[in-house]
């Protein structure tokens, strides 16, 4: 029986490869490390009956964004409060030692430079006290934590991390990665409410506020990405920025005047999204003490961490898939490097963004917040959505014509926002002082 | 919010009425850390309250001592010898740097600013309060002026530290100014936010930067002259809005003054006796009568008003307490102003809750 397992695993094995190798001929990049995902996927379900086989594999795609994200949040937190750290002058978490045991005294002698802090903090929420408020709505107080979780990861199901690397091949993947965001605003309203606490309350107001508010333009951000691809799927996308210019300017949406507008308000939305400073209204730390996560302890507070970290992995790679090309490399010589390494280098670059605007701005004011994103970026993305319809009419045409479009799709977005931004910095300005005799 | 809420500045705590998150009435509640200070004054000896004076505002415990020693040498008489006068004006001036740090520091962290310019900050904080423990063996409470001068004499090491510290102090603050002076959303925030008139801040007894962002051209450094100010040149900043971003302003502006003044004290320092030889210190009996000295605060005017009957002890001995009194206009401030705003209209007055619960 075990024989004939083995024997059917064999040749799907080659089958599988001669279809991966037939479908990417042109790009020619068959090499081992590009594959060895989906190879080590297919040794293991391989194992099993064909009818287990799908399965098999969805399961072990969970396995694998569970294992690879959770890992990543981990070392994301250390990184942070490293980062953290280094731009406010002081070292960072640099103490947390390696356990020691009887057996091999050596190893709680290792330096690992903070290395193991993540661990540390894992075993301390693992033993906290577990905290409910009194008054609390207690089967919301629980499940809060747990649906932010769920729909943070559910959004990392459609994103492709390199070829053929995506969990699952959607048509409609681009709606259902937003559908899936915005339902996380859901849980932190939750949250605030099942708390039954002043502040908590006040940032679960704050949190649907923002929520509305920048929903809009982070979906109007990425429709010009859409009409150019012409798809909404993920994949399709990634595929539509394939090949280089000359040679050697990518043809990431980035590199575009609508991708960069779009790309920026994308980004600026994504920051308000998964509540990040400078648009971190609703855990706010100096006003509402920790807003929603006031009343959390514990490994639900874990949670929470753990969902923001998700739900800012998941926008980036988002990011990165409708503007920066998502997992091509950006040079045709560096296409050695695997896909997955360049998907996880430009995320990574991403999330080093937030990080850094994080150590450096102050917070918005909730109306500000609003106002800022109603009057500034709504319109922006509405004009960047026609910006790009000018965009490809012009590039229909002469060889002039693809020419001027550059500049003029350019003025088209630059202008509105030099007004705009005016209008926006109307009230204040810097200002000179006087001096008494 | 409070007592406990985390950007109180300590144990304050403000009833606040809300609609959505407008504040529509504010009621300050204070006194959790009351500790008669006053009452442990008139029980004490003159001497003995000095390192109680260090205590009220723990960041400024220089001139609060100089204030005190100021009321002691006008109720007794006692003349101040030129280097001491010189050596007082250097660690004001110090102490002003240090806490208008401090309070730009905190005021961005209540702005919501991860912790950067509070680190900055507390950066040049330290290696002022290093400057204090070398010279009185205490970084923040000091106990280092007496009645007549000061305890210790700083050595030309000490005042060769202070100056380098003083001229490397204009590159930290430009830096500091790039960081945030010129930030949108830090203009955006505090820009027409506490909004105080000019009129309201003079009948509400307002000193200090506060009052000097409303436009009152009112600092006792010019108006007392006290000590020897009168022979430093420098300039008092005055803003026209009084809003949050103008007190943050007007102490960025007074520190660069301060450094002036700290250059020009350590050009014309001159040597000679630390402190009175006729001073007495122990057994200190002031013959009757009252006195009031004042001096301007980094917070304010901080004054002690003392009344002796020829005892040891005051019999009576008041503090006029600069955080106190301009903490009194904090519901006229916040109205019609939201949560947020509360919190770093309550940073940019500065308080501290040891000096204004006493």
């Amino acid at each position: 029986m075990s024989v004939v397992v083995v024997a059917t695993s064999a040749s799907e094995w080659t089958a599988l490869r001669v279809v991966d190798s037939l479908a990417l001929v042109a790009t020619a990049t068959d090499r081992f490390l590009e594959c060895a995902p989906v190879m080590l996927r297919d040794a293991v379900t391989g194992l099993l009956p064909d009818p287990w086989r799908w399965i098999a594999n969805g399961l072990f795609a969970i396995v694998a964004i569970f294992a690879v994200f959770g890992l990543l949040f981990a070392f994301l937190t250390l990184a942070e409060r490293k980062i953290l750290g280094r731009v406010q002058n002081r070292p960072g978490p640099n103490r947390a030692p390696t356990p020691t045991f009887p057996f091999a005294k050596f190893l709680g002698k290792i330096r690992t430079y903070g290395l193991a802090q993540p661990f540390a903090d894992g075993v301390k929420a693992l033993t906290k006290e577990d905290i409910v408020p009194d008054g609390a709505d207690k089967v919301l107080h629980f499940l809060a934590p747990v649906a932010l979780l769920a729909f943070a990861t559910l959004t990392l199901v459609v994103i492709p991390f390199g070829r053929n690397l995506v969990a699952l091949q959607l048509d409609a993947a681009v709606l259902y990665f937003f559908a899936a965001g915005a339902a996380t605003e859901l849980a932190v309203f939750m949250a605030g409410w099942a708390s039954r606490n002043k502040y908590s309350l006040l940032a679960a107001m704050r949190a649907l506020a923002q929520l509305i508010s920048y929903e809009l333009p982070l979906l109007l951000s990425w429709v010009p990405v859409v009409m150019i691809a012409g798809s909404l799927s993920t994949v399709a996308i990634v595929e539509a920025q394939a090949g280089w210019k000359f040679g050697f300017i990518p043809h990431w949406h980035v590199l575009t005047p609508w991708g960069f507008a779009g790309f920026v308000i994308f980004m600026v939305a994504a920051l308000a999204e998964s509540n990040r400073s400078p648009f971190d209204l609703p855990e706010a730390e100096s006003e509402l003490i920790a807003g929603h996560l006031t009343e959390y302890s514990g490994f639900k507070y874990a949670f929470f961490f753990m969902a923001e970290y998700f739900g800012m992995c998941a926008l980036s790679g988002m990011a990165v898939t409708l503007f920066l090309g998502g997992w091509r490399a950006p040079l045709p010589f560096l296409e050695f490097i695997p896909s997955y390494a360049w998907f996880g280098a430009k995320l990574l670059a991403l999330i080093l963004g937030f990080m850094w605007i994080r150590a450096t701005f102050p917070r918005l004011r909730i109306d500000q917040l609003t106002r800022f994103s109603w009057k500034f970026l709504v319109p922006l993305a509405l004009i960047n959505l026609g910006n790009t319809v000018v965009w490809a009419l012009m590039s229909g045409g002469s060889p002039a014509l693809a020419l001027a479009r550059w500049p003029v799709c350019a003025a088209i977005i630059v202008v509105p926002f030099v007004w705009l931004g005016r209008a926006q910095s109307a009230s204040y300005a810097p200002r000179t002082y006087r001096y008494a005799a | 919010m409070g007592p406990h809420h985390p950007s109180t500045h300590g144990v304050f705590r403000m009833i606040v009425t809300l609609d959505g998150e407008t504040i529509v009435k504010l009621k300050p509640v204070f006194g959790y850390l009351h500790r008669n200070h006053e009452k442990i004054g008139e029980n004490t000896t003159y001497l003995a309250s000095m390192p109680y004076t260090d205590r009220l505002d723990y960041l400024c415990s220089m001139t609060n001592n100089w204030a005190y020693a100021l009321a002691v040498e006008k109720l007794a008489g006692q003349p101040v010898p030129e280097r001491a006068e010189y050596v007082r004006v250097i660690l004001a001036e110090l102490t002003r740097l240090l806490n208008h740090t401090c309070l730009a520091g905190f005021l961005m962290q209540d702005l919501g600013c991860s912790g950067t310019p509070l680190m900055y900050a507390f950066r040049e904080r330290e290696k002022i309060l290093d400057l204090f423990e070398s010279l009185s063996g205490s970084r923040m409470m000091c106990n280092y002026q007496r009645f007549g001068g000061c305890r210790l004499d700083p050595t030309a090491d000490w005042l060769a530290a202070a100056k380098q510290l003083t001229d490397g102090y204009g590159r930290f603050l430009d830096e500091f100014e790039t960081l945030l002076t010129g930030n949108e959303i830090i203009m955006a925030r505090t820009q027409g936010t506490g909004r105080l008139s000019p009129e309201l801040a003079v009948n509400a007894g307002i000193t200090g930067p506060m009052l000097r962002a409303t436009g009152v051209n009112y600092d006792l450094r010019k108006v007392d002259a006290y000590g020897i100010y009168s022979r430093f040149d420098f300039r008092v900043p005055l803003g026209d809005h009084g809003d949050v971003y103008d007190r943050y302003m007007i102490r960025v502006l007074e520190m660069r003054e301060s450094i002036k003044i700290l250059q020009q004290a350590f050009a014309a320092i001159p040597a000679g006796p630390i402190i009175d030889p006729g001073a007495k210190l122990r057994g200190f009996r002031p013959k009757a009568g009252e006195a009031y000295g004042r001096i301007e605060g980094p917070k304010g005017e901080i004054g002690f008003y003392l009344i002796s009957d020829g005892t040891p002890n005051p019999y009576r001995y008041r503090v006029r307490a600069p955080s106190f009194v301009n903490l009194t206009v904090l519901e006229d401030m916040c109205l019609g102003q939201t949560v947020a705003d509360a919190v770093i209209i309550l940073g940019s007055v500065d308080i501290v809750l040891g000096e204004v619960d006493r």
